[in-house]
């Protein structure tokens, strides 16, 4: 690895500690857009999930993670060398927390892996076990983040090949979204969210403010994000965190302003809770590319971003049938795959063969294999909450007490079951 | 299908060069979309809610 100052040091260690306020942003987003009688639970689900993930990567995921210039495992194909899998002692073994570059990396692993697997929590929303999320994100964080984030960021064959992605848009995010989409499918939509002949009915969520204030944690997660990832993984110099900052905050509030136009052109007010997801969405594309494209570049990604979120949304609800209470898989998958693409696009000559090799290896291995080892974990620990525990809300049924004891209200009684 | 189409991108990007590269790179994007296609398909919920 690229050996820091002191003060980049210090900086990226400042930086890492703010991503859990993405973490935060999140899980205050998932619990908004969820219904009122899930909320505790959703912000109960979130700690633990990322408590869990954390867990699992120090344990196991670090060994498999690794970093730039570690311990690892390779072979020659092409008269090339690919590098696999890292070969690091669990525990953390070894490692000295000194605010080296390998210490920040395993540190930022950490929060990277539980900002992940908080990602499918909003695709699962209102009907995922607490027991069933916790366990989900333990493999995830033990075994399916680590071995992509080593090829990405690890010295894996990806980077060796040049693919770019500094705070994470495919690493990170498009691994959680499709994560996200994988349990969604195992776990069906919500009960009366579909009709008998497949039409979707609107269960909107219960707290725009919450929605509003996860939208800003976000952002302030994202810039340490983005900064942290860009003097770790790039080898950025402290400098341009100013860029990486800039960009971020262009890309989503393109990506935002973008869609409240097109939600005022087509239903005559602004969506909140979209433009909340499209916020996010231009965060997550903007997290490949931030360190390496121009601010006029992160204004057009956060465009397309915008507009993308708004037409997945839909999409994928209506048409192919898949119910996605927080957006997860619109904003982190689809988000993710345009970051991708676009630092290809906006970043420097022969980045293509890299970038498409990495959105590859997105749907051609990590969704199969987080689909199959979450349709293993649900033949033997289902995943699904029962059907009266759903119509009662989580809250009560997993917690014993509601979010909000003085407001029982269950608006959506009158829904067809 | 979804591996598959992975594996002939991975494939083609470390054995092959320039026009060859990017036929088999399309070839493996297109059976990742098929399979991709196929995945969506079966998780369509049918004209019954699922439970």
């Amino acid at each position: 690895m690229t050996p820091l100052s002191e003060a980049a040091q210090a900086l990226c260690f400042l930086f890492i500690l703010l991503v859990p306020f993405a973490a935060a942003g999140l899980a205050l987003i998932n619990a908004g857009l969820g219904r009122s009688r899930n909320a505790a639970h959703m912000m109960l689900a979130s700690l633990c999930v990322f408590a869990t993930a954390a867990l699992a990567f120090v344990i196991i995921g670090f060994a498999w993670h690794g970093y730039a210039g570690g311990r690892a495992h390779a072979f020659v194909l092409g008269g090339k060398p690919w590098d696999w899998i890292a070969a690091e002692p669990f525990f953390w073994r070894g490692l000295t927390l000194d605010g080296s570059p390998a210490s920040l990396v395993a540190l930022l692993g950490m929060m990277s892996a539980g900002l992940a697997a908080i990602i499918p929590l909003g695709s699962a929303a209102d009907r995922w076990r607490l027991g069933a999320a916790c366990a989900s994100s333990a493999i995830f964080a033990g075994w399916t983040y680590p071995l992509f984030a080593h090829w990405v960021w690890g010295g894996g064959w990806l980077a060796q090949r040049g693919y770019v992605d500094a705070g994470g848009a495919l690493t990170i995010q498009a691994a959680g979204g499709a994560t996200a989409l994988a349990v969604t499918w195992i776990l069906g939509p919500r009960r009366g969210k579909y009709t008998a002949d497949r039409q979707p009915q609107a269960i909107p969520g219960h707290n725009a403010v919450l929605i509003l204030l996860g939208c800003f944690l976000t952002w302030f997660g994202w810039i340490g994000l983005d900064c942290a990832g860009a003097i770790l993984y790039t080898g950025a110099e402290v400098g341009r965190t100013v860029m990486i900052a800039a960009n971020a905050t262009l890309a989503g509030a393109s990506a935002m302003l973008c869609v409240a136009g097109i939600t005022r052109i087509r239903f005559g007010k602004t969506d909140a809770s979209l433009c909340t997801n499209g916020w996010v969405a231009g965060l997550v594309a903007s997290s490949a590319g931030c360190a390496v494209i121009p601010p006029a570049a992160a204004m057009i990604v956060g465009l397309v971003a915008g507009a993308l979120v708004i037409y997945a949304v839909e999409w994928l609800e209506v048409r192919l049938t898949i119910d996605d209470p927080g957006g997860s898989i619109s904003v982190h998958l689809i988000g993710g795959i345009w970051g991708a693409v676009a630092a290809g696009w906006f970043a420097r000559g022969g980045q293509w063969i890299a970038q498409l090799a990495g959105i590859a290896t997105v749907f051609g291995l990590v969704l199969p294999l987080t689909y199959g080892l979450n349709w293993v974990l649900d033949r033997y620990y289902p995943m699904r909450v029962a059907k009266e525990g759903e119509r009662q809300g989580l809250d009560l049924h997993e917690l014993g007490a509601g979010a909000y004891p003085d407001f029982m209200t269950h608006n959506d009684d009158h829904l067809q079951r | 299908m979804l591996v598959t189409g992975w594996i002939i991108v991975v494939a083609a990007i470390a054995l092959l060069h320039s026009g060859a590269l990017a036929a088999f790179l399309l070839a493996g994007f297109a059976v990742e979309a098929w399979g991709l296609v196929q995945v969506v398909r079966s998780h369509l919920i049918p004209h019954e809610e699922k439970p």
